[in-house]
């Protein structure tokens, strides 16, 4: 079947979408956009969320032909999103969303690169522009492996829109639903703090 | 590759101590892959894609002992889009096992299955569903065989042989063919000091099967190559130890299997073993086509070995005032199918199982089974975890019986720098182990009963039960508990550990660049952050490039037992001394006549420049390095170790020692038998922090594997069938951020001369103790005597 949908902000068609594809799989392998993440696929794990329609959702639960016409924001579209956000007081319509248009997943070329980077660009953020939660996941040091962070990043962006100054207790509610392995979350939850504390000061 | 090769003995000294520069060790300097992380950019190995890519599917026994009658691919063969099914008669080589230690582990079974879950048979496809549908059209035909499935059944007279003709090098020491390794650990006299005695604790002890449950699934992407090679882009904890076991069974020169880490979902000891990485190249070269395998979780939990499950029987004794007089202990590992890494694991086991405590008279047994149960290996902590949880719950024991604070009976037997293993090892570096437990229990404990004096305000999701809403506090105690822990690091008892860094220096665009090459895996830790800092330090540059990890560059051992801060980044360091050498040789020829300094003078690397340590300028690195490069490659090794004694137990067998202490506060609702963990506050000795954000974020990571043991995580095994009862994130339970409470982190930095600036390795210990500090605050809490873990919620209310 062919599914149409908004991601990031570009519209989106996607054909021989066979009928059990999840609309992960469909992010993944057919739209070029492997940040949300298969740890899963029971919505255990929230490795995989994503925003539909603005709300946060587990991808792999989701099938792709319910996704027709509807709008989906993943990790790749974080930062235009948030920024569009500061800017229009709402987020949903975002411009590049990164990646989008390729056939699926990360080319050779571009895996056998991603350490060559400069060692500092994350310090620097030279030429990434980043959201708030984002920068402040590098800062507090709340990224290990990194494999959850996407799903984290997504949820917990959901959370600061909704609640500008969580307390502690919100915040674990709100991630509960997102496993992390390595970090044991202290570092998240001051990443989350972190963040909220820099919009609270930008504002 | 490099230009230069040669091996430099560790410890060869450097007459220059670095002075500090900027980003350098000691800094938190942040993660060089944090922006790509954080933008899903980082190209995980699940993430790989090719033109013309297939899809891997593994199938996989659904019983645990069985005879294969018969395999039937037709139907998987005929099905559309589907160009490979192999089994084992399609095997390339004579090779046909693989192993660790052992070659025990088929590629693809060989007419008998040992494990539930056991690789049978393996299908590309062009679709993942296409590849899972066709291997379930795969006929196999089981004559199911007895089960061997726990110590009584694995040495009962005529129990099945789990490997029938064994020829390892354990086989002539091994009481029964069906136990890996044994390793006993004899000192003194247990009978003369037992004596002495004035109480003796006995305990027997069950811990439960823990599987690592990283987030990234195994996965990978393997491509043929022209000349007949493979290239594979996989997510592992050793590139080389792969490598050495893919090459013989591909019949391929290990040249032409070219590796490459791809990005890597976490690991804790799961990716030591091979997984998906042989069938991927087996599938690829068969069809001459990219094959990607990814497994899904189900799959992973049978893709990879778990935390050996075990049980402990330990006895003490004790003075009346309170010493320790003698131990005697035996811990059963079940190993499983596989040997794994079972001897290794034993061998911590064992000459471990006496805990950070003076012991003299001590009779020690650690074995290790072969039975029918999945296959255990590594994990954080590697059989001091075990051995951990038995023997604090002994101390606390113990110092109940003596009627003595159960930290200050601790402290009363802490070992300490100059005390004497039972192997007859001496720690011969700090041991602080009286001092973290003064640190953990000084802290102000967390306020008490809080939702009654926050009326209103108390917030429920705190509470045991937590967004349940179990409970506004009634039926909830408080309990608190102690523990400390002791873990080697490295690789012990013998083995040449080593690892190869490759450092590359030139000038890129007017300024001095590093480029560090290794094998390293990053999993995670952040050992690639301090291999820049390193760099930094050692060559006074500010840029630092880090190239992937490949096997084109020399082994770096394997990211585990605690050692990659110490081996890999010792090996930078290492390295980045000769570099620097040469830079100033180079300078000495070009300039040394302009400046008497360059004889006479100490000289330094600082912000780019060649400096005096009196810190006069003489050049800039730039400016004497020109279009030269230096690069060069070299091996770097920790002192040596021995094998321990097969009989005694006695040897030098560990390089290093590590200790962590916790301190948990639990809260139990005692009617429902949940528990909430309110604090687990740790301290921890690294020697030198080299990045004191990464080592908060190892501690509070390893001190959650640790409580989710404590209460929730087990692999349930069903003891009729060996099968596995819960492989999914829904039926096997890890801490969620609302089952994780705040984690105080206290560091002591105590150098161990040893090592690389004074380092300690430290991403192991705090799994150990944080597991009996749980449980020790359980049973405070509840009054009852907890022997296993992880403690249920119906053990907790008796309804067991």
């Amino acid at each position: 079947m062919r599914v149409n949908f908004t991601v990031n902000g570009r519209q989106q068609e996607a054909d021989d979408v066979w009928e059990g594809e999840s609309l992960l799989y469909v992010l993944r392998e057919r739209m070029g956009l492997p940040g949300s993440k298969n740890a899963c696929e029971q919505g255990e794990c929230g490795s995989c969320t994503v925003r539909l329609d603005g709300v946060p959702v587990c991808s792999c639960l989701v099938a792709a032909g319910q996704v027709e016409g509807r709008d989906v924001v993943t990790v790749e579209g974080l930062a235009e999103f948030s920024k569009q956000r500061e800017q229009h007081g709402h987020g949903g319509a975002c411009g590049a969303g990164g990646g989008c248009g390729g056939k699926g997943g990360v080319t050779l070329d571009a895996a056998k690169q991603w350490q060559a980077k400069p060692a500092g660009d994350s310090q620097t953020g030279e030429g990434v522009e980043l959201s708030t939660i984002q920068q402040a996941f590098i800062d507090a040091g709340a990224v290990q492996c990194g494999f959850c962070t996407p799903g984290l990043l997504v949820q917990a962006d959901a959370l600061l829109e909704e609640n500008s100054s969580p307390s502690d207790q919100d915040i674990r509610e709100a991630l509960s639903g997102n496993l992390c392995r390595c970090t044991g979350y202290e570092k998240i939850l001051d990443a989350v703090r972190l963040a909220a504390a820099r919009q609270g000061e930008a504002v | 590759m490099a230009q230069n090769t040669r091996t430099v003995p560790a410890g060869t000294p450097t007459n220059v101590t670095q002075k500090h520069t900027k980003g350098g060790i000691g800094e938190s300097t942040l993660r060089p892959d944090g922006t790509l992380k954080v933008t899903g950019e980082f190209a995980y190995s699940s993430d790989m894609w090719h033109e013309d890519m297939l899809w891997g599917q593994t199938l996989r026994s659904t019983v645990a002992h069985a005879e294969i009658v018969s395999i039937d691919i037709s139907e998987a063969l005929a099905l559309p889009g589907v160009y490979s099914v192999l089994t084992y008669d399609d095997l390339p080589a004579e090779m046909k096992n693989y192993g660790l230690e052992i070659q025990d582990t088929p590629v693809l079974a060989n007419g008998r299955v040992r494990h539930h879950g056991e690789p049978v048979a393996l299908v590309a496809a062009d679709h993942p569903e296409t590849a899972r549908r066709a291997a379930a059209k795969i006929k196999i035909d089981y004559r199911e065989l007895p089960l061997v499935t726990d110590e009584a059944s694995a040495l009962a007279p005529g129990a099945p042989l789990i490997h029938e003709g064994r020829d390892d090098h354990h086989i002539g020491h091994v009481p029964h063919p069906n136990i890996v390794h044994r390793q006993p650990i004899i000192r003194g006299n247990v009978e003369e000091a037992r004596k002495r005695a004035d109480v003796i604790v006995e305990g027997e002890y069950t811990f439960g099967m823990q599987d690592q449950a990283f987030l990234g699934p195994e996965s990978g992407l393997a491509v043929p190559s022209e000349d007949g090679g493979v290239e594979l882009y996989v997510a592992t904890q050793w590139l080389h130890s792969d490598l050495k076991q893919i090459a013989p069974v591909l019949g391929l020169p290990e040249e032409k299997v070219r590796m490459t880490l791809s990005g890597v979902g976490g690991a804790f000891g799961g990716r030591e073993d091979i997984s998906m990485q042989i069938h991927a190249c087996l599938l690829a070269l068969a069809t001459n086509k990219p094959v990607k395998i990814v497994y899904n979780r189900f799959e992973s939990f049978f893709g990879h070995v778990h935390r050996h499950p075990a049980k402990l029987y330990y006895e003490h004794g004790a003075t009346k005032d309170g010493k320790l007089t003698h131990m005697k202990c035996k811990i059963v590992l079940d190993g499983g199918a596989y040997a794994s890494a079972s001897p290794a694991v034993v061998g911590n086991a064992s000459s471990l199982s006496v805990g950070p405590y003076v012991l003299e008279d001590v009779d020690i047994e650690a074995i290790a089974l072969y039975t029918n149960n999945p296959p255990c290996g590594a994990m954080r902590g590697f059989g001091a975890v075990q051995a951990c949880f038995a023997y604090e719950a002994q101390m606390d024991k113990l110092a109940a019986k003596l009627g003595m604070d159960p930290v200050e009976f601790r402290q009363l037997n802490a070992m300490e720098m100059g005390t004497v293993m039972p192997t007859g090892q001496v720690v011969d570096s700090p041991a602080p182990v009286a001092e973290l437990l003064r640190r953990v229990k000084s802290r102000p404990l967390p306020p008490e009963r809080q939702w009654e004096s926050a009326g209103e305000g108390a917030d429920v999701r705190a509470l045991p039960g937590g967004l349940s809403n179990t409970t506004h506090g009634e039926g909830v105690v408080r309990g608190v508990g102690y523990a400390v822990g002791i873990k080697n690091v490295g690789f012990s008892e013998g083995f040449d550990d080593y690892s190869t860094a490759r450092v590359r220096l030139e000038v890129i665009n007017g300024e001095p660049v590093a480029m560090v090459h290794t094998a390293m895996a990053e999993v995670g830790q952040g050992g690639i952050t301090v291999h820049a800092q390193i760099a930094r330090t050692e060559l006074g540059v500010t840029q630092v490039t880090i190239h992937p990890a490949d096997t084109q560059v020399g082994s770096a051992g394997s990211t585990s037992a605690s050692r990659q801060t110490y081996m890999t980044g010792g090996a930078v360091k290492n390295t980045c001394e000769a570099v620097r050498e040469a830079l100033l040789e180079i300078g000495r020829r070009k300039n040394g006549s302009y400046h008497p300094a360059w004889a006479t003078a100490e000289l330094l690397l600082e912000g780019g420049k060649i400096v005096t340590d009196g810190g006069e300028v003489l050049a800039d690195i730039a400016e004497i390095l020109g279009d030269e490069a230096i690069d060069l490659e070299l091996e770097y090794r920790h002192h040596p170790t021995v094998p321990f004694d097969l009989v005694t137990g006695q040897g030098n067998g560990h390089v290093q020692y590590t200790f962590a202490a916790h301190r948990a506060v639990v809260e139990v609702d005692t009617e429902l038998g949940l528990v909430k963990v309110v604090e687990l506050a740790t301290a921890q000795d690294v020697g030198k922090a080299l990045n004191m954000l990464s080592v908060v974020g190892q501690i509070q990571g390893g001190t959650t594997q640790g409580l989710g043991v404590a209460i929730m995580e087990e692999i349930i095994v069903d003891p009729k069938t060996a099968k596995v009862r819960n492989p999914s994130f829904t039926d096997y339970l890890i801490p969620t951020i609302l089952d994780t409470p705040t984690i105080p982190v206290d560091v002591l930095e105590l150098a161990d001369p040893k090592a690389p600036y004074g380092l300690r390795g430290m991403g192991e210990a705090p799994t150990l103790s944080s597991t009996p500090a749980v449980l020790a605050a359980i049973r405070q809490a509840t009054g009852l005597e907890i022997n296993k873990t992880p403690i249920r919620p119906e053990a907790l209310t008796g309804t067991l």
